[in-house]
């Protein structure tokens, strides 16, 4: 019997009871659709997430104020003030190769008030490397620039959340806002960075830097010095430069008493994919658990099957079917009965992940190895389960499974 | 060609040993028809099987057409049903809702004959045994006698060197049987070998020689001459 006759006369044998063919499918079918839809669900969110934080810049590494270990006691992070504005500054006077450009950034959320709106918004003190370091574009206006940090000019740009909080949307540049009770002039907008997630990167106003210092916060230390090195490949140079500049600079000999902390996109993006790729993980398990109740209803239903056609089994022998056959003809039966399950199922994924992705605003991820492993998956069951079933026919003796009633 | 020598087949069941032939030696020459007879018990059932590849002896020898059958392994064995023998079942044991044709080239499939020789070749057979306007009906649309006839065609398929029938007028009414025993008596007549086990003298009366068994022992072994060629 060639193959194609193989799986003809399965066909053949598994039409005839139509509703326990379907039944015995579904079990693979709901599987395999739900591995496929929460494996891709995953997928999307852990791209969503990698997007995101890559759209905080470039190549970036972030040196921030005192994180590290003091005589056993470990100051918050951001809570010290051992970054000043002449730090970045020497940075950049050293004109490191593997540094394009740095931003030193002093940060707080403040009161926000347009009018009788107001807002508590994240507000930036930023020189205008900034925008290139963080990607930021304006959609309207200009940045803050070089004289505006230099003459401590009153000026914002401010982004499109704060906008539609105090403005209600439209374009209000030139108008005026109050920071801390401080007028400022909006010079420019951000355009959107789709702030979803854990930080809103529209819902944000930026100053110049030494204005933030000496006129809405009074500090004369910097919340964190952002630089961007020239290339992914430069990224661990640029961390050793500007590292050991400032090691230097305050007069720290050992790198591990050192009073800032340097990480970088890298970690940021690390931590967030273990942490997505953990929850991916725990649903494809879940997935395969439902996975491996559906093979066991396949093995179920076979085992059914051969006892029903013992006869049928005993007659084939006695007409010279070999054990091998026997075998081959029961395992193509439930390999079949698994992998249109397969099939069946991972088009039931495909939708269901392409209608929650859309619901979640996720971009959706189907990916072609997904599917690939997903129908090998199913044919795997089919063997695994199918085969005790079929070994179980091959080994009925002929002349006992023509006798049975 | 059939000889069997010293056939002996043990059962043991626990500690209990049930002799179910004892040393049976008898010849089955080309082109005879042979019925074998005996009551319920008496080791009919067993001698068929062996003869019939299905089973192997305690002890003894069964040669067909000069191989030795005994020793063969699984797979050897189910060759020899496949290409040497011809099963004929008191309940026909044809394949549900399966074309007559179907159920035909069912052996020639085990065979590795291709599919549109076995279709030929099984239409050919349904002619033969006068179901040439039944060939797409399933068995559940054909009587009794129908029925035979189709697993007579399909034990004819491979061309064997014996037809092996076990009861093979058991399900069927009296009128049929004798015509399923006057296809047994033309295919004889066509050189086929026949080994027919009954327990009914009527239908043994067609044979030409008849064995009788009795507590797994060769009773009596005589020629048949009245209704042989009747």
């Amino acid at each position: 019997m060639d193959f194609i006759e193989l799986i003809q006369s399965a066909f053949e044998a598994l039409l005839l009871n139509k509703m326990r063919t379907a039944l015995a499918m579904l079990g693979i079918v709901i599987g395999i659709g739900s591995v496929i839809t929460l494996v891709s669900l995953g997928q999307a969110s852990q791209q969503s997430i990698q997007t995101q934080i890559e759209s905080l810049g470039a190549n970036l590494l972030t040196i921030s104020p005192g994180a590290q270990r003091t005589g056993g006691v470990q100051g918050a992070a951001g809570s010290n003030t051992s970054l000043t504005f002449e730090d970045a500054s020497a940075i950049e006077s050293a004109n490191f190769a593997s540094i394009s450009k740095i931003s030193p950034e002093v940060t707080r959320r403040s009161q926000v008030t347009a009018g009788r709106n107001n807002t508590n918004t994240q507000v930036i003190g930023a020189t205008p490397n900034y925008a290139q370091v963080h990607s930021v574009k304006v959609q309207s206006g200009s940045f803050i620039s070089s004289q505006d940090v230099a003459g401590l000019k009153n000026v914002a740009v401010i982004g499109p959340q704060v906008v539609s909080d105090l403005f209600g949307g439209g374009d209000p540049t030139g108008q005026t806002i109050r920071i801390n009770k401080i007028p400022f002039t909006i010079i420019g907008i951000t355009a959107s960075k789709g702030g979803t997630g854990f930080m809103n990167q529209d819902d944000i106003i930026f100053i110049p830097i030494i204005t933030a210092q000496k006129t809405i916060f009074g500090i004369d230390y910097v919340s964190s010095i952002s630089l961007s090195a020239t290339s992914a490949d430069t990224m661990t140079q640029a961390e050793n430069d500007a590292g050991y500049l400032l090691l230097a600079r305050h007069k720290i000999s050992d790198p591990a008493q050192a009073d800032f902390s340097v990480f970088s996109q890298a970690d940021i993006l690390g931590a967030a994919s273990s942490v997505t790729g953990t929850f991916t993980a725990l649903l494809a398990g879940i997935a395969a658990i439902s996975l491996l109740v559906g093979g066991i209803g396949i093995m179920n239903i076979m085992l059914v099957t051969v006892i029903e056609r013992t006869r049928e089994i005993g007659l084939r022998k006695a007409l010279g079917a070999k054990d091998g056959t026997v075998i081959t003809q029961f395992l193509v039966e439930s390999i079949i009965l698994t992998i249109v399950g397969g099939v069946l199922g991972m088009i039931l994924g495909i939708i269901l992940s392409l209608i929650i992705s859309s619901f979640l605003s996720l971009p959706p991820s189907i990916s072609i190895e997904s599917i690939l492993l997903a129908v090998g998956i199913s044919g795997g069951i089919g063997i695994l389960f199918g085969w005790y079933p079929a070994k179980k026919a091959a080994d009925l003796s002929p002349i006992e499974a023509l006798r049975y009633e | 060609m059939i000889n069997v020598s010293h056939l002996t087949k043990i059962y043991k069941m626990d500690t209990v040993q049930t002799v179910a032939l004892d040393n049976v030696s008898f010849t089955v020459d080309n082109g005879e028809f042979v019925a074998v007879m005996g009551p319920s018990g008496s080791g009919k059932s067993t001698l068929m099987h062996i003869i019939g590849a299905l089973d192997t002896p305690t002890s003894g020898k069964y040669i067909l057409d000069g191989e030795d059958v005994g020793k063969l392994s699984k797979d050897q064995l189910a060759e020899i049903r496949n290409k040497k023998i011809g099963f004929v079942f008191q309940s026909f044991n044809l394949l549900p809702r399966t074309t007559a044709v179907k159920n035909v080239a069912l052996p020639m499939i085990y065979a590795g004959i291709s599919k549109k020789e076995r279709i030929k070749k099984a239409e050919i057979l349904l002619k033969q045994v006068g179901l040439g306007d039944r060939m797409e009906h399933t068995s559940s649309q054909l009587s009794g006698g129908q029925m035979q006839r189709v697993a007579i065609a399909r034990a004819l398929a491979m061309n064997p060197s014996i037809i092996l029938a076990d009861e093979p007028t058991g399900n069927i009414s009296s009128v049929q049987s004798d015509e399923i025993m006057r296809l047994f008596q033309s295919l004889q007549k066509q050189g086929h070998t026949i080994v027919m086990i009954t327990h009914e003298s009527s239908v043994a009366a067609f044979a030409q020689r008849v064995i009788y068994v009795k507590d797994g022992k060769i009773e009596k072994d005589e020629k048949n001459g009245k209704k042989s060629n009747k």
